[in-house]
């Protein structure tokens, strides 16, 4: 069944956005869209009352009626209301987790990775060899308050005392819901089967016990769908039940309310998969930093809660240090005053950067706070730890372990970045060069933006359950995901290796789509910019002897390659990438980097 | 006219406060509606759950989980005192035999056969509530607590440390723009909420902690003397629960910034009454700033402090604060509000409003304006 129209809403914790998506010749695009103030807190204290708010932001500027009495029109009839309705919230703090197991590197990480992956904050993990006493455990437990909590450990049919440990540190706790006094707090559990009745009688008259398939019922594999999936069931079972207005908002949609986070994730598992390709997608927001991404064909996300541009802006700084702010800043700032600065932009999170030394000093934050959050994401992208590794003779040296990273620069296809910061930079050759700078790509990587941060919205829609339009719904989200949501910057080419200053590290040769040719050197530590737009380009990528394009070193790759609204990024400096720590040396290269890139105005 | 939506800080001189006043669990209320209080009145008090200590019974006694029951002297639900004997093994012929004395003085809440643990909880601790403001108890909010309304003059700060204080209130600074210098603050000060001008350092304020000042409203402060000051790096402006003999308010921002002339004015005019303030902060969803409330008897004069429509936004005409560089801390009023965007010079687009500040008008973005909302 085509789809004529299709409304979707992401209740943030501040704003409230809808997005109006039709079919026009046989083609879906996003057409309209509206944003208001969100409305779950007082004086107001009804989610539906900003949804309508944004809706009639639609309304207006389609000139089509949306609503009728207070209420979205669905299905649609001749020329009134929408086909289908579709929505996702972070409102109120989104889904707040505390997961627990037995070895924190193993069922708690697996556990933390469920959680995360469905879309929650996680606000402490517990472990039986967490280093806490168990009383420290239970005053821990008892000060979160969280929305659910999660409960794993052992493997089926193994030990069963230590899970139950567990449990009974939890109900010796007696863990009280975020919201709602009245409601028993749901606690999933997913561990060793054998324990399950042990964990009932331990828990179940005092929390809401769900028991669902063990998370890592072998060691060797991690199965964290049933717990996911029940996540999100309660998630719109007990949580948004609490939440002011949430009730009627969930009568009003097509489809289940997902966390903004977990329909991001499912957007970028979608993508990737159907694509074959490797992601990363970072959005960067007020408070947190989210990172998902697909190596291996396995997905992971995480959440840097106290990482952000606004209200956790001095946790940035805190985490990364004066001196890593101020290495990016292209000027030179009294350190006092570049602290009290930022302190101010915490304080007061809804400024904008009118002077465009505040400009520098917010962007160089971001690159900063993109770094940490990605660090934290590499570490927690591993393999499952703690599995015996078949070795052949010739791995004896290898000095590898269960639990690497699975996140490989050079192998990443595609980075897309959203969040204020990125999306709404004034050049988009800042976004790029953000990405860049603090993602530091390596080999061949496209670049791209969430124009205007529909993702969640996206993600959400390429999940309908309902059979009538479940396959069209995701067709509609693939298709507005690449005309309309992704802005293309370009591709980043950098090789890998040992060079000297002055070096030509890379040569190459670019027919483009109108058939010209151009030839490009790239000499190290400098980058070299090529306009070109979002189409095929045939390249052929010499590196120098010692460089790795990906192909190992010294060798030669063929390919295909795109442009963008920035065009080809040929970035010959070193990964890391290295600022030199003399003042004036560094502000030169971060003038002629800059200038490269055509970054900021010139004066 | 053009109206745009700005949030701003509340300096209110004749207005009704109303402050919720909840135990953290549910408890006994301890005034009915209509009783007057006293800011230290107790309004409502609890107890909170005990302690819990989890004895390793079975390991300690070196016997299997599951005879945990054989070697017990105490049942679920008993509760014994530190040092009595709750666990004996049958040891051999009688003799030897292993005592396992409470670590605690509880209750043993439960028994496990399969961790060989028990769990004990100690007495229960009691939690009260306080009025913090005199007013009357408008509200009875049942089992948890009570709203206590107050005719007041109210005054938000943007950023504050520390919890809840009252005292009396001591201007000391003679212009908004003087620094709160060492030797401002002496002992007469101990106890009293006292208010500087534009700012204060870090040696100061510990003299003002040194001699147990209850309070401190100024201007400014640096960012980098809060981690002396706290021990940590403040990474999120989620503030009040810091252990400090001295609250600190500060009304503009980081730096040396002069108080408003309205906010000045009005804590200079009530100078030495009591009051209560509350440096707790918290920057997110559902926002709180810390504040100044000072009760005022006799008032003819009630002006509500729910705003009114007209109230939430700026206008032609509106009195405003710059909040952000290059104009930050300037106040002024609003000349026009143009519709279109315009690019700044770090080339953001933004919708923007021509304010005059000091006879000159200015284009600032919108977003970088805070309501100065007064009455």
């Amino acid at each position: 069944m085509i789809l004529r129209s299709i409304l979707a809403t992401d209740c943030g914790s501040t704003t409230t956005k809808a997005i109006l998506i039709e079919n026009i010749n046989d083609e879906y695009r996003l057409t309209f869209r509206g944003e208001a103030p969100t409305t779950v807190e007082a004086p107001f204290e009804d989610v539906t009352r900003g949804v309508l708010n944004a809706v009639m932001e639609i309304e207006e500027l389609s000139g089509r009626r949306i609503i009728d009495n207070d209420r979205i029109i669905t299905p649609s009839n001749e020329s009134d209301g929408v086909d289908i309705y579709i929505s996702t919230s972070s409102a109120g703090g989104g889904l707040q987790m505390m997961v627990a197991g037995v070895v924190k590197s193993m069922s708690g990480e697996s556990a933390e990775r469920a959680a995360l992956g469905a879309g929650s904050i996680v606000m402490d993990i517990i472990a039986s060899n967490d280093g806490r006493l168990p009383h420290e455990k239970i005053k821990r437990i008892r000060e979160l308050r969280p929305d659910m909590i999660l409960l794993s450990g052992g493997i089926d049919g193994g030990t069963v005392s230590h899970v139950v440990e567990l449990a009974e540190i939890l109900a010796a706790a007696n863990p009280q819901p975020r919201l709602g006094q009245e409601y028993k707090l749901p606690v999933i559990y997913a561990g060793n089967n054998k324990a399950q009745d042990k964990i009932d009688d331990t828990l179940g008259k005092k929390v809401d016990l769900d028991i669902v398939d063990n998370i890592r019922p072998v060691l060797e594999r991690e199965n964290l769908e049933p717990s996911r999936d029940k996540i999100h069931d309660l998630f719109m079972e007990h949580v948004m039940q609490q939440a002011p207005g949430y009730k009627k908002l969930m009568s009003w949609t097509d489809a289940p309310i997902m966390p903004t986070p977990g329909a991001v994730g499912s957007l970028i598992e979608m993508i990737a998969e159907k694509e074959d390709i490797t992601v990363v997608g970072v959005d960067i927001g007020g408070a947190t930093t989210d990172i998902f991404s697909v190596f291996q064909g396995k997905f992971n996300r995480t959440v840097s809660a106290n990482l952000g541009m606004s209200y956790s802006i001095c946790n940035v700084l805190a985490e990364s240090g004066l001196d890593n702010v101020l290495r990016w800043v292209p000027f030179e700032i009294d350190r006092k005053e570049l602290t009290n600065r930022i302190g101010n932009k915490m304080i007061r999170p809804t400024t904008v950067p009118q002077s465009l030394e505040e400009l520098f000093i917010e962007q160089s934050i971001a690159r900063e706070a993109l770094r940490l959050s990605f660090r934290q994401h590499k570490e927690f992208a591993v393999g499952l730890k703690g599995i015996q590794k078949e070795r052949t003779i010739s791995d004896a040296f290898e000095q590898t372990t269960s639990g690497e990273s699975l996140v490989n620069m050079m192998d990443l296809d595609l980075l897309v970045g959203s969040g204020g910061v990125l999306s709404h930079a004034p050049r988009r050759e800042q976004s790029a060069k953000m990405l860049i700078d603090s993602f530091m790509p390596e080999g061949i990587t496209q670049l791209a933006v969430d124009s205007i941060f529909m993702m969640p919205q996206l993600g959400v829609l390429a999940h309908v359950d309902k059979e009538e339009f479940s396959e069209e719904s995701r067709k509609a989200a693939l298709e507005v995901f690449h005309k309309d949501c992704l802005i293309r910057l370009g591709t980043c080419i950098t090789p890998v290796g040992r060079s000297k200053p002055g070096e030509v590290i890379l040569s190459a040769t670019l027919t483009m789509s109108d058939g010209s040719s151009i030839e490009q050197e790239l000499t190290k530590n400098e980058i070299v910019r090529v306009e070109a737009p979002y189409e095929p380009i045939k390249a052929v990528l010499t590196p120098s002897k010692k460089m790795d394009l990906g192909a190992g070193a010294g060798q030669q790759i063929r390919t295909k390659i795109y442009g963008g609204t920035v065009g080809l990024i040929f970035d010959g400096r070193d990964r890391p990438i290295t600022i030199p720590s003399d003042q004036e040396r560094r502000l030169e290269s971060l003038r002629s980097w800059s200038r490269a890139l055509n970054e900021y105005p010139e004066n | 006219m053009a109206h745009a939506y700005t949030p701003g800080l509340k300096v209110l001189k004749h207005s009704k406060v109303r402050k919720d006043r909840r135990l953290p669990i549910k408890g006994e209320v301890c005034k009915k509606e209509g009783d007057m209080v006293q800011a230290d009145d107790i309004v409502a008090r609890t107890n909170l759950p005990g302690n819990v200590h989890m004895v390793k019974v079975a390991n300690r006694l070196n016997i299997s989980p599951a005879d945990i029951h054989d070697v017990l002297t105490v049942e679920e639900g008993d509760k014994v005192n530190k040092g009595d004997r709750i666990a004996q093994t049958d040891g051999l012929f009688g003799f030897f035999k292993s005592d396992l004395m409470s670590p605690v003085s509880g209750e043993i809440e439960s028994i496990s056969d399969v961790t060989g643990q028990i769990v004990m909880r100690e007495a229960p601790i009691p939690v009260e509530v306080d009025a913090y403001v005199s007013g009357v108890v408008s509200n009875i909010i049942e089992q948890e607590g009570v709203t206590v309304e107050s005719n007041a003059a109210y005054v938000q700060g943007i950023f504050g440390i520390g919890g809840e204080a009252r005292g009396s209130l001591c201007v000391i600074s003679s212009e908004r723009g003087n620094e709160l210098s060492l030797e401002d603050i002496n002992e007469s000060h101990e106890g009293k909420i006292i208010v500087g001008g534009s700012f204060i350092g870090i040696d100061a304020y510990k003299k003002a902690l040194e001699l147990n000042v209850g309070g401190i409203v100024v201007g400014g402060f640096n960012y980098y003397d809060l981690e002396e000051v706290l021990g940590y790096t403040l990474g999120v402006a989620i503030t009040g629960t810091e252990d400090l003999v001295t609250s600190l308010i500060v009304t503009e921002g980081y730096g040396n910034i002069e108080m408003s002339e309205r906010t000045f004015d009005l804590l200079k005019e009530n100078n030495g009454k009591f009051v209560s303030i509350n440096g707790a902060t918290q920057i997110r969803a559902g926002v709180i700033r810390p504040e100044i409330v000072i009760p005022l008897e006799d008032v003819e004069k009630n002006t509500d402090g729910d705003l009114r429509p007209e109230q939430l936004g700026i206008k032609e005409g509106s009195l405003v604060r710059v909040i952000r560089s290059p104009f930050f801390g300037k106040i002024g009023r609003v000349d026009s509000l143009p519709a279109e965007l315009q690019q700044m010079e770090s080339e953001t687009m933004v919708r923007v409003a021509k304010v005059r500040v000091d006879d000159e008008v200015v284009v600032i973005p919108r977003s970088n304006l805070e309501m100065l909302e007064t009455d």
